[in-house]
């Protein structure tokens, strides 16, 4: 009887109350109002996931303050907090336009500046579209400063940051993106396959760091004159390994929410996601335990890494089996890479370079060799293409501003600053107060004074103590 | 009165000290240190690239006893600290010409 009875109550509720919506029922009415809910989801997830993606930055932060020095902490974190900060502003005003507005050329966009797409009371989905996208352009600006870390001066970053977010990022991801709202870049129209951002956004963030690390030079003491590479260690390992489990997470974020709607696919690329990352790490233990005779910690964290950012161009188009052959990949590659750009001589304090600009690379190439539907030597040539424009593009352009930079407000600290550390001299501060021993035990005395402090006089002191030695 | 100084490995402290308290020792105070003697230092590696570690932590007792106690102190705390490993640290003795106990003022042995 209920089984009968309870169906018809429901109906004849849902019919009478309009529950589908505001009328009767049709097939129409009945088809919008499902059309809505999967609106909601896509939103829904596409916003969840620019949360996910956003918790990549504390990833990062936490990344490169384990692997650097103390004496620098609050630098680095300034840096983090600064370019997400400066970024999303410069992405807001200017680089949002630059990378999806309408374009006549397919170089560059040239409407949406200032969110000029939203209008209250119009359609948000552009608000859940920039921020979705806001999070990926921070994730390439913040890349930069790992390499750059303990030596470059706080106001040169923050012009890089503002540079990188309102033009150089925005143009390439015109070229392969700007399809995805009002552009249509010349690259994407080629076919070239980046879902998430191997280039986009890691290739970009990766080449902007080796331009930055080319220019700035090596840390005071890191190479020998007789070509011994003296290691400086990280002060913190767990903070760094904290950090890359952030950006595991973020990262399931930063894959499966670039299909900006809630469907099925995801599930395969969460999958490829998280297998390229274990195999990466596994893979660069392992080279780092052949090679050195011990498995690395720091390597196996890069490891794990560059396999999530080599499948970022192809984890919706790939099996997961080839997921696997991908991380296993980079997690050699990026131990290699490492090494190798020691012994050259740019000195990259976390693996940056390594771990974005050239797992990047690869998993872009690999997009093409293991793509689901088939590879051709028209597919590989046209991800290759890819590769060589961003690299071109960005490389260059990034070079040109961080030369502009040195030559006028200045990129790198002087000797006594780098030495003394970043903390003090930029910020005024000390990350870990408790481990310095100072007056009065602890409850540090405030000093009232007019005009000149007397932390003025002490920076004035103390400069000049260590002259340069290299 | 004698001051002793012992250099020891760190995870023995918690035996020298309970081995002093036996002996009637009330009283000590540690620092972390560093250093090294015929034990010299190590290779450690950090991203591909060799470093030579030269100073081990260790940890430095000192107390201040009646010059009557100082030979048992001596033998108790090289007996406790002992591994029989390389590393295992040294004893000093040095001559103490006055100390103070600050809540009392009470000076000389009064205050050890």
């Amino acid at each position: 009887m209920m089984k009968i009875f309870l169906p018809i109550l429901i109906i004849f509720i849902s019919i009478t109350t309009g529950w589908a919506g505001d009328g009767p029922l049709t097939l129409e009415s009945n088809k919008a109002a499902i059309d809505l809910v999967q609106s909601h989801a896509d939103y829904m997830w596409t916003l969840i996931a620019a949360a996910l993606v956003f918790f990549m930055q504390a990833g990062f932060a936490l990344v490169e303050c384990g692997f650097t020095r103390a004496k620098n902490a609050i630098n680095i974190m300034m840096k983090n907090l600064m370019d997400f900060s400066m970024g999303s502003l410069a992405f807001w005003a200017v680089g949002f336009g630059i990378m999806f507005g309408a374009t006549k050329t397919g170089w560059f966009g040239t409407s949406g500046f200032f969110l000029s797409d939203f209008t209250l009371g119009g359609d948000p989905w552009v608000l859940a579209f920039w921020m979705f996208q806001v999070v990926f352009c921070a994730t390439a600006a913040t890349i930069v400063s790992g390499a750059m870390a303990e030596r470059t001066k706080f106001i040169g970053y923050l012009t890089y940051s503002i540079i990188i977010s309102a033009l150089i990022y925005p143009v390439f991801g015109s070229w392969a993106w700007g399809s995805l709202f009002n552009g249509n870049g010349w690259l994407e129209s080629l076919g070239f396959i980046d879902f998430a951002g191997s280039t986009v956004v890691h290739s970009v963030g990766g080449w902007a760091a080796l331009a930055g690390a080319m220019v700035l030079g090596p840390r005071m003491g890191k190479y020998a004159k007789d070509g011994t590479i003296k290691p400086i260690l990280g002060h913190n390992i767990p903070l760094a390994a904290l950090g890359v489990f952030i950006l595991w997470i973020g990262w399931f974020g930063f894959n499966p929410g670039s299909t900006t709607a809630a469907n099925k696919d995801i599930a395969m690329i969460f999958v490829n996601t998280n297998l390229a990352a274990a195999a990466g790490a596994v893979f660069a233990m392992l080279t780092s335990w052949i090679k050195f005779g011990k498995p690395e910690i720091s390597m196996s964290l890069n490891g794990a890494l560059a396999g999530l950012v080599a499948i970022t161009s192809p984890c919706a188009t790939v099996t997961p089996l080839s997921s696997v052959i991908i991380g296993a990949a980079a997690g050699v590659i990026v131990v290699l890479s490492v090494l190798f750009f020691d012994r050259i001589r740019i000195d990259d304090p976390v693996g940056a370079i390594s771990v974005h600009g050239v797992c990047g690379a690869w998993g872009t190439l690999a997009a093409g060799i293991f793509n689901i539907g088939g590879t051709s030597v028209k597919i590989i040539g046209v991800q290759l293409l890819g590769i060589g424009a961003c690299f071109f593009w960005t490389f260059s352009m990034a070079f040109i501003m961080f030369k502009l930079i040195e030559k006028t407000i200045g990129l790198r600290v002087s000797a006594e600053e780098e030495l003394e550390g970043l903390d003090f001299f930029e910020h005024g501060g000390n990350a870990y107060p408790d481990f310095d021993v100072s007056s009065y035990g602890g409850i540090v005395e405030t000093v009232k004074s007019y005009g000149k402090t007397s932390f003025q006089e002490s920076v004035e002191k103390l400069k000049g103590l260590n002259p340069a030695t290299e | 009165m004698k001051k002793i100084e012992a250099i020891v490995k760190p995870f023995k402290l918690d035996e020298v000290k309970d081995a002093l308290n036996a002996i009637g020792i009330t009283g000590m105070t540690i620092t972390e240190v560093k250093g090294f003697g015929r034990q010299k230092g190590h290779k450690e590696i950090y991203r591909g690239s060799e470093y030579q570690v030269d100073f081990i932590p260790k940890i430095k007792i000192d107390l201040v006893v009646d010059a009557s106690l100082s030979d048992k102190v001596v033998s108790t705390i090289a007996q406790s600290g002992n591994t029989g490993k390389i590393g295992d640290g040294k004893i000093f003795v040095l001559s103490m010409d006055q100390a103070v106990r600050i809540r009392t003022g009470e000076s000389g042995k009064d205050a050890v």
